[in-house]
């Protein structure tokens, strides 16, 4: 007997819609359903995830609704999703309401603790809030991992008549998504987040540069901003749509771009904290490192510095992407290993294959072989390595890969991305790319070798920010580690 | 000029920073930036034209000449390479022919569900193989 008078819970999330969450919505309607679009569980193997007092059904097609009304899902009933094993060991603070609340409902919002952490702002005053933010050891996490108390105070400090808060949404590394997520999912929380920046640091207007790639999080986001206005005033924000740009992920070069300047970084000092947007102090900050202050705001800094390990205190939402069975975003305190989130929790690569690198760090981040999976998700510990841990996102490969194409395509994505300022990010790129074509045809192999190796020096320390600056790190890493996808098999093909 | 570029210009008057803003409006109502766009947004903003083409060709977003044909972004960024999308681009290139352009895009924040790719309406969809990717080159109009 099929059920009616039933509500379907189902995200909205893009990853959702691009696996087909609209028809399968569609369906369980045309079946008298209820349906009610949330954000997204982050269990993105399984979406359309539909849930149905509590339990969950996935991955749907529209074709399974009739089943799974009927009470005959097979396979596709995953049991309740509380108590499914991915979510269950995560630690999720960011994202506490992922998949339970509708990510434009205000009272969904204010029945989840939402707002507290401003009221707790607007309590404790600019001062304690700036302390409880360092106190927190939160750090940025759009990349460089910088205090984001110490940014605050800085802005605080110094005096002018217009500051400024920054969202940096452009999220162009691969591999992430939690960004998004959180926009498209949670946006009042990164709205709560600004608006507390904006108290701490006597801010009154604020700005979210959201990537044109986002088309869903851009109207999630204004959309949010229009109905919490009365909430958050004084204190004013609008969104800023990209142009299709990675390198204006860079604080200087986002700046550049909201001003409506071509989006080239600049020269530091000056800080953006003392000379940002329109020459006013700015914080600039990426989507995560906001939308974690309410929490610290509304549990204390003590209960978000528990967390972690070493510098590196809280959580930090891990997305797992690229050739991995379990894809989606993990939130977990810092301090899990490598080698936990691939096999154990990634479940390992989709196609059943072996595992052959991953990449962390999106685009300028390093490849790094199973051999060194024990290494801990951690800023420092991945430093020590000449890895990073950028965004958090995880790109796994299997043994198909070729590594020497991959480290071709950091120096063609360098190319294309150069914003143009200085010369080794600009021509060094382009040589990179044209010097690893010769290794791959087998002309002058070693030494053609040696000498993008030598590039990668050049570039690494002569570049002005991390565009050229980062770019070696996938191209050395892969040659150091699969040495042989430069050589035999390469020569061997052009010799044929 | 023309009443929508005017209303473009107008409705940007009291915005910092107004020109990433006028653009996309320019592109979205006309679908690409003209010559004679350029010349009347540095007028109103009383900028050179210089800058306003130095911003236009920055940007990877913005054409100056009509796409003619619609443009179906495939990521072709290291999560969807990983998921297989090199595999897919001759026989997409192939199904679209003349009639769409298949551009590379580096990222859509899809990269769990790769290969992804975008209409130019901003639809997206994930975990494409060949055959579905052929049915939405077919479907684009
Ligand atoms: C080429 C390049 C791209 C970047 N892209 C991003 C991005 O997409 N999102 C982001 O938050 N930070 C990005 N960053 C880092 C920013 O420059 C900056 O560190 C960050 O916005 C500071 O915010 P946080 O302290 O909260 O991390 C990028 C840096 C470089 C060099
Ligand atoms: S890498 Fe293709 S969607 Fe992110």
């Amino acid at each position: 007997m099929t059920r009616t008078n039933i509500t379907v819970r189902l995200s909205d999330d893009a990853l959702a819609l691009a696996c087909g969450a609209d028809a399968v919505a569609a369906a369980f309607e045309a079946h008298g359903a209820k349906v009610e679009r949330v954000s997204s569980w982050g269990m993105h193997w399984l979406e359309p995830l539909a849930e149905i007092d509590g339990r969950g059904y996935g991955p749907l097609s529209p074709q399974d609704v009739s089943a799974v009304l009927g009470g005959k899902a097979g396979v596709l009933d995953i049991g309740m999703i509380a108590d499914h094993p991915f979510l269950k060991a995560q630690t999720r603070l960011t994202f506490a309401r992922a998949g339970k609340t509708r990510p434009l409902n205000l009272d969904d919002y204010a029945a989840t603790d939402g707002w507290k952490g401003l009221e707790a702002a607007r309590k404790s005053g600019p001062d304690k809030t700036i302390e409880t933010v360092l106190d927190s050891g939160l750090r940025g996490r759009g990349g460089a991992g910088f205090p984001a108390g110490i940014k605050w105070r800085t802005v605080a400090d110094t005096s002018a008549d217009q500051k400024y808060i920054v969202c940096n949404a452009d999220e162009g590394d691969s591999a992430t998504f939690a960004d998004r997520m959180v926009m498209e999912g949670d946006p009042y929380m990164l709205i709560e987040g600004m608006a507390i920046a904006g108290l701490a640091v006597g801010a009154s207007k604020g700005y979210v540069y959201i990537r044109s790639e986002y088309p869903h999080a851009i109207a999630k986001v204004r959309a949010a901003i229009d109905r919490a206005a009365a909430i958050i005033a004084p204190f004013e924000l609008e969104v800023r749509v990209g142009a299709g740009s990675y390198v204006c992920g860079e604080e200087t070069a986002l700046l550049n771009s909201l001003e409506g300047k071509r989006g080239v970084v600049r020269a530091k000092p000056p800080l953006p904290a003392h000379e940002g947007l329109f020459g006013k102090p700015t914080v600039i900050n990426n989507v995560l490192t906001l939308a974690a202050i309410p929490w610290i705001m509304m549990h204390g800094a003590k209960a978000y510095a528990d967390f972690g390990m070493g510098r590196s205190r809280g959580t930090m939402p891990i997305q797992l992407a690229g050739n991995i069975r379990h894809g989606g975003l993990y939130e977990t305190a810092f301090g899990i290993t490598l080698g936990e989130l691939v096999n154990d929790i990634g479940g390992g690569t989709a196609t059943g294959r072996p595992v052959k690198a991953v990449q962390v760090g999106g685009p300028l981040g390093a490849y790094l072989p199973p051999e060194q999976f024990d290494i801990p998700f951690d800023y420092e510990a991945f430093t020590a390595k000449q890895a990073l841990i950028g965004h958090a996102g995880i790109t796994v490969f299997d043994d198909t890969a070729d590594m020497s194409a991959m480290a071709r395509f950091a120096f063609e994505f360098c190319e294309v991305e150069s914003c143009g300022k200085c010369t080794p990010c600009r021509i060094g790129a382009t040589r990179g790319r044209e010097t690893l074509d010769k290794v791959a045809q087998g002309k002058d192999a070693a030494a053609n070798l040696s000498l993008v190796l030598d590039l990668c020096e050049t570039m690494e320390f002569g570049s002005l920010c991390a565009m050229g600056g980062f770019t070696p790190y996938p191209a050395r890493s892969a040659i150091r580690h699969w040495p042989e996808d430069f050589t035999t098999s390469k020569v061997k093909e052009a010799a044929e | 000029m023309s009443e929508a570029l005017e209303d473009i210009l107008k409705r940007h008057e009291l915005c910092e920073g107004p020109l990433l803003p006028i653009l996309h409006d320019v592109q979205n109502t006309f679908g690409y930036v003209s010559d004679y766009h350029m010349r009347m947004i540095a007028a109103g903003l009383n900028i050179t034209r210089a800058e306003v083409w130095g911003v236009v060709s920055f940007y990877h977003d913005f054409r100056t000449e009509p796409a003619g044909k619609p443009v179906l972004k495939l990521c072709r960024a290291e999560a969807c390479k990983a998921r297989g999308v090199e595999a897919l681009v001759e026989g997409a290139e192939k199904a679209a022919g003349s009639r769409v352009r298949i551009e590379p895009v580096y990222c859509l924040g899809l990269c769990s569900g790769g290969p992804a790719a975008m209409t130019p309406q901003g639809d997206v969809h994930a975990r494409l193989d060949s055959e579905k990717l052929n049915q939405l080159i077919g479907s684009l109009s």
